[in-house]
């Protein structure tokens, strides 16, 4: 029962939380929202026993990239932004659109199997400590997306250089 | 026990408000939060996978998608500040140069 209640809770806070943030005039209110939802997101990790991803959500979500996105939304003019249309004219194709995807998503999600169980229970995860297990399949099995991974980082900071720095004139 | 099957409705219902908002907004900055929203909505039903299969897989694949989604927004920010510099919208109606 009290797994139900936890999940009734984060499952009505997460949903409501996404639609204020996409339905905000105001893009500092929008980043606002987003931000407690992250924060609701990482504790329903927790609720999975996920406690480096929930870390991770803090810290690289929260703390990095919505202040880079509270950064960009500085450059906005908001006093033009408050008084202009918030939707494009032909928003209902959208929510049809929208409502078509949920539509098909429950139909998959209800005939959906599952497959095999793996081998890291709760109690190995426990008798190893989570992070060690984590790292151990990170750095074995996946060494070589790590690597990948660390390369488009890599790709991402001189991409980010190269277009928003000013041109030199000549 | 929570059923797999109410994290996977949570997560469908995250990605379609996504979906639905990055159709439908006008401004780009809000465009772009929805496509962070997306990709929370497919971390929920991989960590939601990796907990009721007990398999770690789900956990580093959520690690990589973080990691696409920070050089995702640094990439996608610099294009919108380098759009700002040529033009002062961040309507993406007002963006019709290349008549598409």
């Amino acid at each position: 029962m009290l797994p139900k209640l936890f999940f009734g809770y984060f499952a009505a806070v997460i949903t409501v939380l996404s639609i204020l943030v996409v339905t905000r005039r105001n893009p500092v209110h929008s980043v606002m929202w987003m931000l407690l939802l992250f924060f609701n997101l990482a504790s329903m990790y927790l609720f999975l026993d996920a406690e480096f991803i929930a870390a991770i959500q803090v810290i690289v979500y929260a703390g990095a990239i919505l202040v880079l996105f509270l950064f960009v939304v500085l450059l906005l003019n908001l006093r033009e932004e408050l008084k202009a249309n918030r939707f494009i004219g032909s928003w209902p194709a959208g929510l049809i659109v929208a409502a078509a995807i949920m539509v098909s998503m429950i139909f998959a999600i209800n005939s959906f199997v599952p497959g095999p169980m793996g081998r890291y229970s709760i109690d190995y995860i426990q008798k190893e400590t989570y992070t060690k297990v984590l790292g151990e399949v990170l750095y074995t099995e996946y060494l070589f997306p790590f690597e990948i991974a660390s390369l488009i980082l890599l790709i991402a900071i001189i991409g980010a250089i190269v277009l928003a720095k000013k041109r030199m004139r000549s | 026990m929570v059923p797999l099957q109410w994290y996977l409705m949570l997560s469908a219902a995250v990605f379609t408000i996504g979906v639905f908002g990055f159709i439908t907004r006008r401004n780009i900055i809000i465009m772009f939060m929805s496509i962070e929203l997306m990709l929370n909505a497919v971390n929920i039903s991989l960590v939601s996978f990796s907990h009721y299969l007990q398999d770690l897989r789900g956990q580093i694949l959520v690690f990589f998608i973080i990691t696409v989604a920070a050089a995702e927004a640094a990439i996608g920010l610099a294009i919108i500040i380098a759009l700002f510099r040529n033009k002062t919208t961040a309507h993406v109606d007002d963006m019709n140069e290349m008549k598409g």
